[in-house]
């Protein structure tokens, strides 16, 4: 039942102080005063509490178990977390200089970090979510361009159909034209492909690595020599970084831009949909672009920088999605050095030990050593026994776990990619491969009890077909 | 071993075994080493994190928010507990965009529910389910207008918010997207004669706020009756303030955005906040971000999924309507646990109270000499004339705990010396006596 439906009127669930400021009347414009009351639920405290404690409850989550979706990276969210971002609630963005010390020297000491983590010299942390960070980059390389006097003939940016949907969305958002390239047989970038389109109209190379088969670039720094020969700039979607940290960095490999999902990586928690936060660290030459107010240490400290005469602007108001910044913050305090690095140590290791595991009954869409993720291919294995990966994952919900992605990348046709993380147990992996032999016996001995799943869930497998194509956008009385 | 990371010496000798690799480094052949480890300092217990992240923050001002009289697109309300403890659950904070619908019911629901909230407070048809704050939906908004008329030309009010209108000029510059700023005049409202005279065919949309960044409310049937029907009427409205000024969608709006903090988010220095945005059905299609629509399961109960996806980045890819993938739905949550706890009467009485306060503070500033420099009606802010030294007073009101109007005149140059004050129903008469007293000093 919706909230609205709840609704009683003249209950209430709130309570002003006592109020003591002698009223005046309302001077506003007879025609500009509402008339009706918005439809908004009048219902007690209590009610508001079991709505929202039933709803919580019709959710799977990362505290309630594995939550294997491809290239999210639902990993465990620290409580400290929380704890640390709670401290900073109740600042104005717009207070006075001095009253802010402490949440711009942690803006300035996250910098630092991430740009050692990068590999990059400087960065700017408003971007708020990994798009935003893509189209923030590519706003800067466009504001490079146009001040060496390139933009007119550098059209273009270069995505891999292995990419991550944003990616050629932000390029074009940025008013470049998107040029797809085709992966290689072994799912990666295919040079002779790569060359066909390089050449000076070419302004950025975008690129995930390891991209979205889970592998990694092995002629990265090939391709990075090939992108610079003709001038044009590499761009790393960092989306997940959690494959790498400790013994590689994006900036290291040769790209110019690079863009981090603390939401990710540094695990904060995506909170449904988000908030998160994208930064984007950039080399030096790409520095007096980047988005204002940037954070800069100084003499005395740190400082909120204004004066970039060449920045891009502003991507969203203020400095970005603070309390996520904190919580990244507190995360790379805590890992520190040796501990980032056994992060993505066993973050591949989960990947490679659950590939291996799953390879026994599915086919891995690329059986080789991966990284944090692989993608499991089942063509073949739809055509044998008629149950798609959408079934199989809907079934896996019965079995009280959460689906790994679906149908991404969209160059695997019945696409399964499954990102365990490091914070899974083996004793969860292996449940998880005891789950998926189970359902691939139902595969072959039952194949309509996996079509009709879920049967457990709080609601059955739903239609969205008819939903879209007969919208219903709000409840209505 | 890490208390986050399970893993025991024994589990990885066992899982390294059966992949069939002798050590981790065998995992990472194909990656060139080009560093080994970074140079951070080591990981550090709970408790020392806490000391040092605690030590940052006691080095911010907490100023009461009785005594908080600085808002300018960020402001202090009263929020009930009950908003904080039911948000905190981690069935919400835990989980992810609702790719698996049968097992994310409480997301789509709550978000669906915020959609209809969305709709009812602007008088729209359709709210999508959040944008990463006010001026990037703002933002969004004119890309929207481009798609909508295949027009390239946007009168946008000088009076809206200023880092909106910044953040407008970044994401609109690669589209070729012209951006004309429209003077307002003695009443601090768009300037009607010089909007009418930039009207021409090649207009994709006019751009107001309701209102506007100096708490001036906008006449918006005044507006609409000066521009034609064909372009698109875009309002960023501050959405407390729409329990009492009528609806945007009453008087012709296409498009109406704005940031969600001011309904049960704190203000977290600036983010996470929330942008809305919500349109009319026949507009839908060139709509920005994820929208979620009532439906069946194939047993006939009623469930929400995400709708429309076709519009989005996952399918389009560069055709999309808008990049945006991670969006705000935390704080979607935020408001709709907030807007059920108050409802109609509360939120009237939350936008009565910072009106009325506004009004009372601002009778008590005009009698200390502090005249108000727009004549037009005004909600919960308002622009005072300030003598030339008032940046330094305003920073010298930090020692009486004070967070003051703050100084405006750096980004409105032809203002002079001026400043913003802004009143909400937590400030009491008390805080707004000590205000006046410490700002005629
Ligand atoms: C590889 C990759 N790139 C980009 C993104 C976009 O990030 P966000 O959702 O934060 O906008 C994601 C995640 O959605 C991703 O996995």
């Amino acid at each position: 039942m919706t909230i609205f439906e709840k609704s009683v009127a003249g209950r209430k669930g709130y309570e002003l102080p006592v109020y003591d400021v002698e009223e005046l009347t309302c001077e506003i414009p007879q025609h500009l005063v509402r008339k009706e009351p918005p439809m908004l639920p009048e219902v007690s405290e209590v009610d508001v509490v079991r709505h929202y404690t039933d709803l919580a409850m019709k959710n799977y989550s990362v505290d309630r178990g594995f939550y294997p979706l491809g290239s999210c990276t639902m990993k465990y969210n620290p409580k400290i977390n929380e704890d640390m971002a709670a401290l900073f609630t109740d600042i104005h963005p717009f207070q006075p200089r001095e009253t802010i010390t402490g949440a711009v020297k942690l803006m300035g000491h996250l910098k630092e970090l991430l740009c050692e983590i990068t590999g990059t010299d400087d960065m700017t942390l408003q971007p708020a979510a990994g798009a935003h960070g893509e189209l923030t980059g590519l706003l800067v390389a466009r504001a490079y361009f146009e001040d060496k006097g390139e933009l007119e003939k550098r059209r273009k940016v270069l995505v891999p159909d292995s990419a991550h949907g944003t990616n050629p969305a932000s390029a074009a958002m940025a008013g470049f034209e998107v040029v797809e390239l085709k992966s290689g047989e072994d799912g990666c970038v295919n040079l002779d492909e790569l060359k066909t389109h390089l050449d000076e109209s070419v302004a950025v190379i975008m690129l995930t690595n390891p991209n979205t088969l889970g592998l990694f670039e092995k002629d990265i720094l090939k391709i990075a020599q090939m992108a610079h020969e003709v001038g044009a700039l590499l761009y790393y979607d960092g989306a997940n970084l959690n494959a790498i940290m400790g013994r590689t960095r994006p900036g290291d490999m040769g790209f110019d831009i690079v863009h981090l999902n603390l939401h990710k990586t540094f695990s904060t928690p995506h909170g449904m949909g988000g908030p998160g936060s994208g930064p984007i660290g950039v080399k030096k030459h790409l520095a007096p672009y980047l988005p204002v107010p940037v954070v800069r240490k100084t003499e005395s400290g740190y400082d909120l920088d204004y004066n970039l005469p060449k920045s891009i602007g502003m991507v969203r108001s203020f400095y970005g999605n603070f309390l996520v910044m904190v919580k990244a913050y507190t995360y790379i305090l805590t890992m520190g050095n040796k501990g980032l690095k056994h992060v993505s140590d066993m973050a591949v290791l989960n990947a490679n030990y659950l590939r291996k595991k799953l390879s026994k009954l599915y086919q891995v869409a690329y059986d080789r050593i991966c990284m944090h993720e692989f993608v499991i291919d089942n063509e073949e294995f739809a055509k044998k026994t008629g149950v798609k990966t959408l079934d199989i994952a809907k079934r896996i919900l019965d079995y009280g776990m959460h689906a790994p992605t679906v149908y991404f990348p969209l160059i695997v046709h019945e696409a399964m990619m499954i990102e365990p993380t490091e914070t899974e147990s083996k004793m969860t992996l292996d449940k998880f491969v005891e789950i998926m032999e189970k359902i691939y016996n139902e595969a072959h001995s039952d194949p309509e009890l996996v079509k009709k799943a879920p049967y457990t869930t709080p609601i059955r497998r739903l239609d969205d077909v008819t939903a879209t194509k007969f919208p219903v956008f709000r409840f209505k009385k | 071993m890490h208390r986050y990371i399970p893993h025991t010496e024994e589990e990885i000798k066992q899982m390294l075994q059966e992949i069939g690799v002798s050590s981790i480094d065998d995992l990472f052949v194909d990656v060139p080493k080009t560093i080994d480890g970074y140079n951070i300092p080591e990981g550090r217990d709970e408790f020392t994190v806490k000391k040092i992240v605690e030590g940052l923050a006691k080095e911010n001002v907490h100023f009461e928010p009785t005594n908080v009289f600085l808002g300018a697109g960020v402001y202090y309300h009263y929020i009930p507990s009950v908003v904080r403890h039911m948000a905190s659950n981690p069935n919400f904070v835990t989980a992810y965009t609702p790719y698996q619908a049968e097992v994310s019911q409480g997301t789509l629901q709550m978000l669906f529910e915020y959609q209809t909230m969305m709709c009812e407070l602007t008088g729209m048809e359709v709210a999508n389910s959040s944008m990463y704050d006010g001026a990037s939906a703002f933002a969004e908004s004119l890309l929207m207008a481009t798609r909508i008329t295949g027009k390239t030309k946007m009168l946008v009010a000088e009076s809206i918010n200023p880092e909106y209108r910044t953040v407008a000029k970044t994401y609109t510059k690669p589209q070729g997207i012209e951006i004309v700023e429209i003077k307002y005049d003695e009443t601090g409202r768009i300037d009607l004669n010089i909007l009418r005279s930039s009207l021409s065919e090649e207009i994709a949309a006019v751009a107001v706020a309701y209102p506007n960044f100096f708490g001036v409310i906008e006449d918006l049937k005044a507006v609409r009756e000066v521009i034609p029907q064909n372009i698109v009427f875009i309002v960023v409205a501050e959405p407390v303030s729409l329990a009492l000024l009528e609806a945007p969608g009453k008087f012709g709006a296409d498009i109406v955005v704005g940031e969600g903090q001011s309904l049960g988010v704190t203000p977290n220095f600036g983010g996470p906040g929330i942008g809305f945005f919500t349109t009319l059905e026949k507009h839908v299609r060139k709509m920005p971000g994820r929208i979620i629509g009532e439906t069946k399961d194939l047993e006939g109960k009623k469930g929400y999924v995400m709708i429309l996806q076709t519009r989005e980045q996952h399918i389009r890819r560069e055709k999309a309507t808008s990049n945006i993938c991670s969006n705000q739905a935390y704080i979607a949550l935020i408001n709709a646990i907030y807007l059920s706890t108050m409802g109609p009467q509360g939120l009237k009485e939350v936008a009565w109270r910072s009106y009325n306060n506004a009004h009372v503070l601002a009778k008590m500033l005009e009698e200390k000499g502090f005249e108000r420099i727009f004549k037009g009606e005004f909600f919960n802010e308002f622009v005072i004339r300030v003598p030339d030294n008032y940046r330094e007073k305003w920073h010298n009101m930090v020692k009486e705990g004070i967070l003051g109007p703050i100084p405006v005149d750096r980004v409105y140059k032809t203002l002079g010396p001026s400043a913003l004050a802004c009143a909400t129903e937590v400030n009491t008469k008390e805080s707004m006596k000590k205000l006046v007293e410490v700002m005629s000093k």
